[in-house]
């Protein structure tokens, strides 16, 4: 938008950008690049003194990284678990955020302050509450939710739900409700003028949705450490595995972090772009 | 969504005025939103709501070892934990301030300096320049990264013996004349607030980002015309229209660092440092470490008051201030 | 309206019940052991070996065997020590958890205070061949004095002054420090040579208390008065904790990088020969997988202030181990008590702790000559003679967490340069004091 600004701007402007930008580029890579030349390093490297430089480079760490700890299962693990979470988290935001934007009923504002205000919970104040809810659910009807990963999805889909919602109304007031009344009159119910007007017309947003649901529950902790057990645990947790009895496998760690971070980073920036968009009309409105 | 909508909205409250033409359907549409809204209501009350309930009960009783095998015989106490977390003379009450404070302070800098950053980084990325999209995107990858590894690289990085920080201050610029520690001692402070500015301003950057394309570029050409130059534009024209994309991201932004239990949990484990004592890990610690889960409730649910309090007058303050900018 | 009223009564009923079922919790865990699923059960193991795969690899063989004499199947987990005493918490609050686990000794009283552990009364010891089997030293670190134990000593460790036989010749030492003042002396000769002189993990809770309460034992003094209240700040008490950190902060024997090692790293940088000594609990295998062998290093018990290891004032050690329990509300009460038979009789002690390089805290086990050997010999002859439980206090596990970081704080300040006086650990043992429950 300011590319045809009509002034170009002034040296101080352009000076200042490049010093910042420069600087702002290492501060942000520099982990990276640790991430990346560490997890090609033999251990002896990670252990001695840093060196900017591998003494040699191995791939070694990323074919041990499968073997110290049963990486594999983590990772289908979160990937199931955070999938899941994902698509319910999204499939329910869009139905309440459609209510919220299209209907006016008692109790609207209830709901949505309600909602948002969960946002502030500390998360410690809910999780033995909530472990031992699961518990007893599963001991009132034998629905396993502690220690499977369905009581997982469940909890990561609700964590996202708040700020799905929220982002989602402000997509849908930007959606004109022209467009709706008139499938209506086509005679489409709520549900069809839902699917077919208004979520094909709000993509980016659902898409910005997804990928925050999808990172909360691939990056979560907290909870993963107390609600999983071996089979169902996650990378979250699972990736404490490489600094046990032995020795910190600096190497095999960097390289184990960089392989469950690739799916996720590739992921967004490949969406970034909806991202924004997304964000633009939802949100920041 | 300060837009209010010019078009009538398919009115279902039947009450306020005469429905145009009465359908069967009516009952169902009536219904519907509440329908609609069924899923998201049970899950909140299953996984947020009734929880909070049962940890507001919890944190009356006398949790400790004795009584977690059953809980329900656990005696009440009154507000025995209340006052054993506030009485600050006393050690549990004067850690829980300190944290209380470490954790303000943390905050406080770590949400300024996101901003700050965020919103430095997307005035200067306006321009279309070459590299632009580059940038931008190696720019989103911290906040891409899943906590816990980004978190952990750091930790390697901040290592004593065999950590990059070191390497770099002490032993090729010599600013130290010895290693450091940063993750333990007063030092781990400044490591918590680094790894957090470094994974939340582009957060900042994403919407402030998004916030800038909301300006409409007829408001720069008229500044340009009047004489304005760019640094004066930004001054008058890109940082107040921000204002109510602020408003939200600061609070967001507020919300997150002071509940983020992630970032100091994986840095430095189950018992932080003192100078880097964040509440959420506090209370873990309370609870958990100590077998104490009445106290540590007690803990959670006046935590939670206080970010109750702390976003109600944000909220009352910055609408009335921006509702004024408004009317001007 | 009524549609929205009825919703709304019926959300409220719906949280109620949820929360009412929340709050009659635990109520599972108030039935007795069963006999329910005869056929399988659940074992929580701790990490033992180099990582978690290798202690598969131990035990998984073993209970093939117990599947195959008995037909009872049993699903193991390896839960990591960061994570042990968090799950079986979870576990006791809940009531789901394991049928047989294995717990840090010292974790013995607080656990039996929750009371969701199986006593062994004279009736179980009954079906496990008895109690006279297990020796002392391992019993005296089950439970409370005066209460049927929580648990059955499974493996038994000591702590021993593991040294570097090389660094030891080259900076001209014959012999292992048997006292501190020694291990002092000889750490400047070992620095004269440049290498470090004693590793410690100076960031880890239990090595810390550990240490220090062995250190105490040699000032005479405990951290817990006879009738089990705590009582940080004697004298004694604060002398110990100060010689300990002082190894740092003034004899600079343990290097100041070892402030912030809480995951091991003293144990590599022992097998990597960068520091000649090392005080540790068994730990052969952990060296050996780690390329040191047998022949690198030697073992010498742990230094006391003067003389030689003994009782009271000389002790030396702490009587380290794994005991295993049975959750008292199993439903397979009688596979849960076969599987501790099988895993304490003598064949499978033999085994194990071959396998963990522990020693046999039955007594039938350690006479196999595979525990002859001189590094065994160390340890069986402190955990025999020097050795002492820590304290058997329902308070137990808080002790471990106020205490270990307060000694990891001190720690810092003395890697950070700041000094440390009897004034600065009084104070923090007087605050960690205050943390503790005080009903």
């Amino acid at each position: 938008m300011r590319a045809d600004s009509p002034m170009a701007p002034p040296r101080s402007f352009l000076w200042s950008r490049r010093i910042f930008l420069t600087l702002l580029t290492g501060f942000v890579l520099l982990p990276v690049y640790v991430m990346v030349s560490s997890s090609l390093k033999p251990l002896a490297d990670v252990t001695g003194k840093f060196r900017w430089l591998p003494s040699g480079l191995t791939i070694r760490p990323y074919i041990d990284i499968w073997s110290t700890v049963p990486l594999a299962r983590y990772f289908v693990n979160s990937l199931v678990v955070a999938g899941a979470a994902t698509v319910c988290s999204v499939v329910i935001a869009v139905f309440s955020a459609y209510a919220v934007s299209r209907y006016d009923f008692r109790g609207k504002r209830v709901f949505t302050v309600t909602v948002l205000s969960t946002q502030m919970f500390p998360g410690i104040l809910f999780l033995l509450p909530l472990f031992l809810l699961y518990v007893n659910i599963g001991n009132a009807t034998g629905i396993a939710l502690f220690g499977s990963r369905g009581g997982l999805i469940l909890t990561y889909l609700t964590f996202s739900l708040p700020f799905s919602i929220w982002m989602l109304i402000g997509y849908f007031d930007s959606v004109p409700r022209d467009l709706d009344e008139a499938a209506l009159v086509d005679g489409c119910g709520p549900l069809g003028a839902l699917f077919r007007i208004v979520v094909p017309a709000a993509i980016p947003g659902i898409v910005a949705v997804a990928v925050y649901a999808f990172m909360t529950a691939w990056g979560e902790v907290l909870f993963a450490s107390v609600m999983t057990n071996d089979t169902t645990r996650t990378l979250a947790v699972g990736l404490q595995g490489y600094s046990t009895l032995n020795d910190v496998y600096w190497n095999q760690i960097m390289a184990a972090s960089l392989v469950v971070s690739v799916p996720v980073v590739a992921g967004f920036l490949l969406l970034q772009r909806y991202l924004v968009a997304g964000l633009t009309a939802g949100a920041v409105k | 969504m300060t837009t209010t909508a010019e078009v009538e909205k398919p009115r279902t409250d039947a009450g306020s005025e005469p429905a145009p033409r009465p359908r069967p359907g009516r009952i169902r549409r009536i219904g519907l939103p509440y329908l609609l809204l069924l899923p998201a209501l049970v899950l909140e009350l299953l996984v947020h709501l009734v929880p909070m309930v049962i940890g507001i009960v919890m944190s009356f009783k006398e949790l400790t070892q004795f009584y977690i095998r059953d809980w329900g015989t656990a005696p009440w106490s009154g507000l025995d934990n209340y006052k054993v977390s506030v009485d600050f003379d006393a050690p549990v009450g004067e850690a829980l301030l300190h944290s209380f404070l470490v954790t303000i302070g943390f905050t406080l800098l770590s949400v300024g300096l996101c901003w700050l950053i965020g919103t430095a980084a997307a005035i200067f990325m306006q321009d279309t320049f070459r590299g632009r999209g580059l940038l931008r995107a190696l720019f989103l990858v911290p906040y891409a990264l899943p906590v816990y590894a980004a978190v952990i690289t750091w930790v390697f990085m901040f290592q004593h013996d065999n950590g990059l920080v070191n390497h770099v201050l002490h032993d090729q610029l010599h600013l130290t004349d010895k290693p450091s520690f940063w993750l333990i001692g007063d030092n781990s402070f400044y490591a918590l607030l680094t790894v957090s500015v470094w994974k939340g301003w582009p957060f900042a950057f994403l919407i402030v980002m998004a916030g800038l394309q909301n300006i409409p570029g007829e408001l720069y050409e008229a500044a340009a015309l009047d004489g304005a130059g760019r640094w004066q534009q930004i001054r008058r024209i890109t940082l107040p229209s921000l204002g109510a994309v602020n408003q939200v991201l600061l609070l967001v932004l507020f919300l997150w660092t002071f509940n983020d239990f992630n970032t100091p949990f994986v840095l430095f484990g189950r018992a932080a440092p003192e100078a880097a004592d964040l509440i959420s890990v506090h209370i873990y610690q309370a609870s958990f470490v100590t077998w104490n889960f009445g106290t540590g409730s007690a803990m959670s649910v006046l935590l939670l008051l206080f970010l109750l309090a702390v976003t109600g007058v944000y909220l009352a303050v910055t609408s009335r201030g921006r509702r004024a900018s408004h009317a001007r | 309206m009524s549609t929205i009223r009825a919703a709304a009564a019926g959300a409220v009923v719906m949280s109620l019940a949820l929360a009412a079922t929340a709050c009659g919790g635990g109520t599972s865990t108030d039935g007795e052991g069963s006999n329910k699923s005869p056929k399988t059960l659940t074992y929580w193991a701790s990490n033992q070996g180099a990582s978690i795969e290798v202690d598969k690899k131990v035990l998984q063989p073993e209970l093939d065997k117990f599947e195959k004499e008995t037909g009872i199947k049993v699903k193991l987990e390896v839960v990591p020590w960061s994570d042990l005493l968090n799950r079986i918490l979870t576990a006791t609050t809940s009531g789901q958890g394991p049928d047989v686990l294995n717990i840090g000794n010292t974790w013995s009283a607080s656990l039996q205070a929750t009371g969701a552990l199986l006593p062994w009364d004279q009736a179980n010891f009954a079906k496990i061949g008895g109690r006279d089997r297990f020796v002392d030293s391992a019993l005296g670190s089950t439970g409370a004095q005066g209460k049927d134990p929580a648990a059955v000593p499974l493996y038994s460790m000591a702590y021993a002054l593991y040294y570097n036989k090389q660094i030891f010749a080259d900076a001209g030492i014959a012999q292992p420090p048997a006292t501190w003042a020694e291990l002092v002396a000889d750490g400047k000769k070992i620095q004269a040579k440049g290498k470090q002189v004693l590793g410690a993990e100076g960031a880890n809770v239990s090595e810390n208390v550990h240490h220090v309460f062995v250190f105490a034992k040699q000032h005479g003094a405990d951290f817990f008065t006879a009738d089990g209240k705590p009582d940080f700040t004697s004298d004694g008490a604060v002398s110990a904790v100060k010689q300990y950190v002082d190894l740092m902060a003034k004899d600079k024997a343990i290097p100041q990088g070892n402030a912030e090692y809480a995951q091991n790293q003293s144990v590599s940088d022992f097998a990597k020969g960068k520091t000649a000594m090392l005080l540790w609990q068994s730990a052969s295998a952990n060296l050996k997988s780690q390329g040191m062998s047998e022949d690198k290093y030697g073992i010498a018990p742990v230094p006391v202030q003067s003389g030689t290891p003994g009782t009271g004032t000389q002790v030396n050690s702490m009587v380290a181990g794994i005991n295993l329990a049975v959750f008292k509300n199993t439903d397979n009460l009688d596979g849960a008590t076969q599987f501790v038979k099988f895993m304490t009789g003598d064949e499978e002690q033999k085994i194990l702790n071959k396998a963990y390089s522990t020693i046999p805290p039955v007594a039938s086990a350690q006479t196999d000559p595979g525990f002859n050997s001189a590094a065994n010999a160390v340890l069986k002859d402190t955990l025999a003679k020097s050795a002492a439980a820590l304290p058997q206090v329902a308070d137990e596990s808080q002790f471990e967490t106020v205490i270990g970081t307060a000694v990891k704080e001190l720690f810092a300040d003395a890697a950070a340069g700041r000094a440390v006086t009897t004034e600065s650990v009084k104070a923090k043992l007087a605050k960690a004091q205050q943390q503790m429950p005080t009903k």
